[in-house]
Order: C-alpha cells, then sequence, then structure tokens
C-alpha cells in the first residue's frame, strides 16, 4: 500500500478538500480573464444583474464556460478512468480509443456536406459521432470466440483513430472552404459557449457520473478479470455494458461541449491512484473533482499563456499531458520489465 | 450422492469439437484431479463444470439443478473457481483481493457485514496470509500470490472449490504447500476439491479420485491406486515409463523412460 491517503478518514478529507478547490477553481475561472472585472461587480451581476457590459461577460461567458470546464473535466477524468479498468490498459482514454477523432469526423462531414455551423449543431454532430465510434470500437474488439479482450479494444481504438483522423483531414484538405470555427473547434475549447449548451448536455452527463458511482463495486470486481468476475457471480456482459453506456455518455457529452480536449482522461486517473488506490468508489469521486480542477485550471491559464489573446484549452492540456504520458509510458515499461 | 456432475455434456471450442455427450459425476468430499496430456481438454472441462464455458449441449448439474438457470451468484455461493494464472491489478492489497471473494453476499442494499468480515480474517488465517493482507499482491512472491487468490475463494466460503492449475509455474516446495493447504480444507472442512494439476506424482499423491482425459472423451476415473499403470500413462500421455510405488506415501510413481544419466 504505497498510496498518500491510505485510510478512510485521510480520504474523506481529502475528497473535502478537493472539492474546495473544485469550487474556488470555479469562482476563479469566473472572476479572471482578459476583462478585469472586480468581486464586487461579479456579485452583483447575480443580485443586482443592470445589462452592462461587465455584467453580461459574467453571466453569458464566464459563468457557462466554468461551468463547461468543470463538467468536461469531471466526465473525461471519469471516463478515462473507467475505461483503462475495462481494458486493463492504463493509457486508455478517450483520445486514444478514437471517440474524439470520431466525433471530430462527423462535425467535418456536418459542416462541409450539410453545412452545420453552429456550434449547439456541432455539439449534437459530435455526440453522434462519440457514440457511433465507441459502438464500432467496441464491436470489433468484441469479434472473435474468445470475446472482448483488451487487445483487440486498444487495437480497434487506435485503428478508428487513424480511420477517422484521415478521413476528417482528408475532407478538410480537398474541401477548399474555410473551416475556422471546425478548426477552433478541433484544438478543443470551453469558450464562447451559452449556458444551453451546459443545460443541454449537463442532465445526462450528470446522470452519468452517479451511474459510473454506482458501478463502481462491480467495477472493483471486474478488474480481476473476466473469468474471476463470472465465477463470483458477476454477469460481466451486464457491467461491461452499462459502464460503455456510461462512458458514451461521458466522453460523448464532454467532446460535444467542449471539443476533443486530450489527456484529461489519462493524467487525472493516475493521479487519483497514487493519492487513492485502486478501489473504484474512491477513484472516481476523486477523478471527478480533479478533472474538473485540472480543466478549470488549464482553461484560467490558457487566458494568460500569451495575454490578452487566448489559447484554446485543449492546447493546455496538451502542453502539461505529453511530459506526463512520457512519464506513464516510461513507468510502465519498467514495470514489465521487472 | 454427487453435488456437481456433468450430463450429457458436448462442448467445443470455436467449430472444432472437444468433448461429445460425457456423463460424469464428481465425488462430494473428496478431492479430484483431471490430468492428461496438453490441450487434452481438461481445463476445459474444469471451467464448464464452473459455467465460465457454456456447453454445446447437455448440462451442468449442482445439487442436482442445472446450473444455467441458476442466478449467478446462487452458484457463487456454493461453488468457487480460481481460474489459470489470474493477475491482479497492479496496486491491489490482498485484503482488498479477498474481500472481493464476498462479492456473491453482496448487492446494493446489503453492502459489508460482520460475517463478510470474519469469513475475510479467517481466509486469511487458514492460508496464512494474515500479516501479508496489507501488501500489494504483484508485491508478492509467486507461492504468496497463489496463496492470496485461494484465500479469496475461500472468503467466498462454498462447499465446492474448483482449480485451474493451481501449482503452474511455482516451484517445488510451493507447489507442496498449496497442495497441502488444500489438502487441509478437504481433510478438516470436508470441502470438495476439483483441480487440474500437470504434475502426475502429486496427483496420485493428493487425490481421492482421478479423471484421465483423452481425445474428447474420459479414459478412466477412479482411485489413482487402481487405475495408474504403465498402459495407463502409454494410453493418456503417450508415454513410456515405469510405475513403481512411492516409498513414502505408497501412492503410485511414474518413473518416466527416455534418455539421462544412468548410475545403476
Amino acid at each position: 500500500m504505497n498510496y498518500l491517503l491510505a485510510n478512510r478518514s485521510r480520504k474523506i478529507v481529502g475528497l473535502l478538500i478537493s472539492l474546495l478547490l473544485l469550487i474556488t477553481g470555479i469562482v476563479c475561472s469566473i472572476a479572471y480573464g482578459v476583462t478585469d472585472i472586480k468581486w464586487h461587480t461579479i456579485a452583483e451581476s447575480f443580485t443586482a444583474f443592470n445589462g452592462s457590459q461587465e455584467h453580461l461577460i459574467i453571466r453569458t461567458a464566464r459563468v457557462p464556460r466554468a461551468f463547461i470546464a468543470a463538467i468536461a473535466g469531471a466526465s473525461l477524468a471519469v471516463a478515462g478512468s473507467l475505461m483503462q479498468g475495462i481494458t486493463r490498459n492504463q493509457i486508455a482514454s478517450p483520445s486514444l480509443f478514437g471517440i474524439n477523432a470520431g466525433a471530430a469526423f462527423f462535425i467535418v462531414v456536418g459542416s462541409a456536406f450539410f453545412g452545420a455551423s453552429a456550434l449547439s449543431t456541432f455539439a449534437t454532430l459530435a455526440f453522434m459521432g462519440a457514440a457511433f465510434t465507441a459502438i464500432i470500437v467496441y464491436i470489433l474488439g468484441s469479434i472473435g470466440s474468445d470475446g472482448l479482450t483488451p487487445l483487440k479494444i486498444t487495437l480497434a481504438g487506435a485503428a478508428m483513430t487513424a480511420f477517422f483522423s484521415s478521413l476528417s483531414l482528408g475532407i478538410l484538405l480537398t474541401g477548399g472552404q474555410t473551416f475556422d470555427q471546425v478548426l477552433y473547434w478541433f484544438v478543443g475549447s470551453v469558450a464562447g459557449r451559452d449556458m444551453d449548451i451546459f443545460t443541454s448536455a449537463a442532465p445526462y452527463m450528470g446522470i452519468a457520473l452517479i451511474g459510473a458511482w454506482v458501478l463502481a463495486r462491480h467495477m472493483n470486481l471486474l478488474t480481476l478479470g473476466e473469468d474471476v468476475a463470472t465465477g463470483l457471480g458477476q454477469k460481466t456482459i451486464y457491467i461491461k455494458l452499462a459502464a460503455a453506456v456510461v462512458i458514451v455518455l461521458l466522453a460523448g457529452g464532454s467532446v460535444s461541449i467542449a471539443g476533443p480536449i486530450a489527456f484529461v482522461g489519462i493524467i487525472i486517473p493516475h493521479i487519483t491512484r497514487y493519492l487513492v488506490g485502486i478501489d473504484y468508489r474512491w477513484v472516481l469521486p476523486y477523478c471527478a473533482t480533479l478533472g474538473g480542477i485540472l480543466l478549470l485550471a488549464a482553461d484560467i491559464g490558457s487566458r494568460y499563456i500569451s495575454f490578452p489573446k487566448e489559447v484554446p484549452v485543449g492546447v493546455m492540456t496538451a502542453i502539461i499531458g505529453v511530459p506526463f504520458f512520457v512519464y506513464i509510458a516510461r513507468r510502465g515499461g519498467n514495470a514489465n520489465n521487472e | 450422492m454427487s453435488v456437481l456432475q456433468a450430463a450429457n455434456l458436448t462442448l467445443s471450442y470455436g467449430k472444432k469439437p472437444i468433448f461429445s455427450n460425457l456423463d460424469l459425476q464428481i465425488p462430494e468430499g473428496k478431492i479430484s484431479v483431471f490430468i492428461g496430456s496438453n490441450g487434452c481438454g481438461k481445463s476445459t472441462l474444469l471451467r464448464s463444470l464452473a459455467r465460465l464455458l457454456k456447453p454445446q449441449e447437455g448440462s451442468i448439474l449442482l445439487d442436482g439443478n442445472e446450473i444455467a438457470k441458476l442466478s449467478g451468484k446462487e452458484v457463487a455461493r456454493r461453488l468457487a473457481i480460481l481460474p489459470q494464472g489470474p493477475i491482479a491489478p497492479e496496486g491491489l492489497t490482498v485484503h482488498q483481493l479477498v474481500k472481493q471473494g464476498r462479492y456473491p453476499y453482496q448487492s446494493f442494499l446489503q453492502q459489508w457485514s460482520q460475517e463478510d468480515e470474519r469469513w475475510v480474517k479467517k481466509a486469511l488465517e487458514v492460508t496464512h496470509m494474515d500479516e501479508l493482507a496489507n501488501r500489494s499482491v504483484d508485491s508478492l512472491s509467486g507461492g504468496q500470490r497463489q496463496r492470496a487468490w485461494i484465500a479469496m475463494t475461500l472468503a467466498q466460503n462454498t462447499p465446492t472449490i474448483l482449480l485451474d492449475e493451481p501449482t503452474t509455474f511455482l516451484d517445488m516446495t510451493h507447489q507442496i504447500e498449496i497442495l497441502d493447504l488444500l489438502y487441509d480444507l478437504n481433510e478438516k472442512e470436508n470441502r470438495t476439491i476439483v483441480m487440474v494439476l500437470h504434475d502426475i506424482n502429486l496427483a496420485c499423491r493428493y487425490a481421492h479420485h482421478i479423471v484421465a482425459v483423452k481425445d474428447g472423451g474420459i479414459y478412466a476415473l477412479g482411485k489413482p491406486e487402481n487405475i495408474v499403470n504403465e498402459q495407463f500413462i502409454r494410453d493418456v500421455f503417450d508415454m513410456e515409463c515405469q510405475v513403481a510405488t512411492d516409498p513414502i506415501f505408497g501412492t503410485p510413481l511414474c518413473i518416466p523412460y527416455g534418455k539421462g544419466r544412468r548410475l545403476i
């Protein structure tokens, strides 16, 4: 037992602290940005809204942005953690399993051939693409007499990522139109979304987060392997299907509201394991809060890294994520050589 | 009276049939061992008895009920299976692993009881894993790791325990340690043990009942001292040998011919 928060009371305190940090992150995300707004003005925008530009920025831009960052980060981290459990692969995550690429492909097709241009249309298309790809990867990973295996589903994910990325790029290159909006969506961003996008996605993402936690106990058993879980009386097919639905709602939901943001789904589950071990009943709540915190922090950082211009948050998570990814890969390599 | 039996069982792997119309009874309260050459289907047979593999035809009966019609948890309260070479996720502690053995007794409302705690404690004691309970499973030696998994199946508290090659990849000390543990469980707690073993001599020593599997059928079954002889080994393993008597235990001891340094 070499994780940091070893006993129950420490885990509870840690969770409360992370929850506090999450709320702080949301508040900071609302307070700090290119337009400098005073604290009392922020408070007034809720208590005594007067339609001024500052109040409008707070209520129509900053608040939805903060909420979207929080729920997208939480969802990506929880989805990544579940995927890593099901595939028994420590680098499984929505971005590596083709879900982001599939969502992007649907958006490219939608805008190139059907004239889609509004962000809300993109959201719907992205969700459909994510769900479609997840189903394809699941089916490809399950073909054959030995059923769903970690290796097959990982290969299927890699293949779908390559396939959809190539098709998307091909359409973008030969389309000859301007795809500024699409390109901006491509790197992942939580800016410029209104509250409607959040409120349309939040309910099912919330339900999926609760669903994930209900599955936690069963996931703990499933990580011991299909045979052991079946031997202990688990109907593994139902647990896997339920987890797949939860993953599609979470990953599809977040890609639809924030674009394909990579690395949150890998980094956070690893940090969480380091903090609380591998019991999903603790891992998932920690993933949710820490994932939200990371994306909020990255988004706040993205406003200042080349001030006064903003960088898309997807670029920020990639800057943080790549070194971390290399670290995991190296460590994983060493563990296998033991 | 037999608790676990196969009736008219037909099994296949992919399209290749392995067993057809097989009947088998596992004697209650005894240690049964499946033996046979590599790829003969002994693991397949064990897996199907534990409902990890669906039969094409026929059925597995547990206490007279068709196993496919019982709920998964119902079966798991009567029969435990330790699959071959299970892998624990990195960082899982022995205690966490053994607790999973109580899964069939839990539900959304009944999460963790005193009774669960007691069986986990007992399983850790019986397997002498109590002092290693907080160690992570992947940090243990092969023998300790196997004991941790056996502790998990013991926490399940079932009258019947099935084990698929529980001693493979262990050195001789740990093979004996695991088999002694299983022998005690049978002797002291009257549990029915069914396992697949590779070592014919250890099988003869520990098993009350041997089931020899060959070419999609059962070649012979019974007490080792009654069925294991030169002809038996020749037919089942395609090997020439001399069957002597174990100088300590008196059980059949198979000495293969073949090459090697000869001192007498």
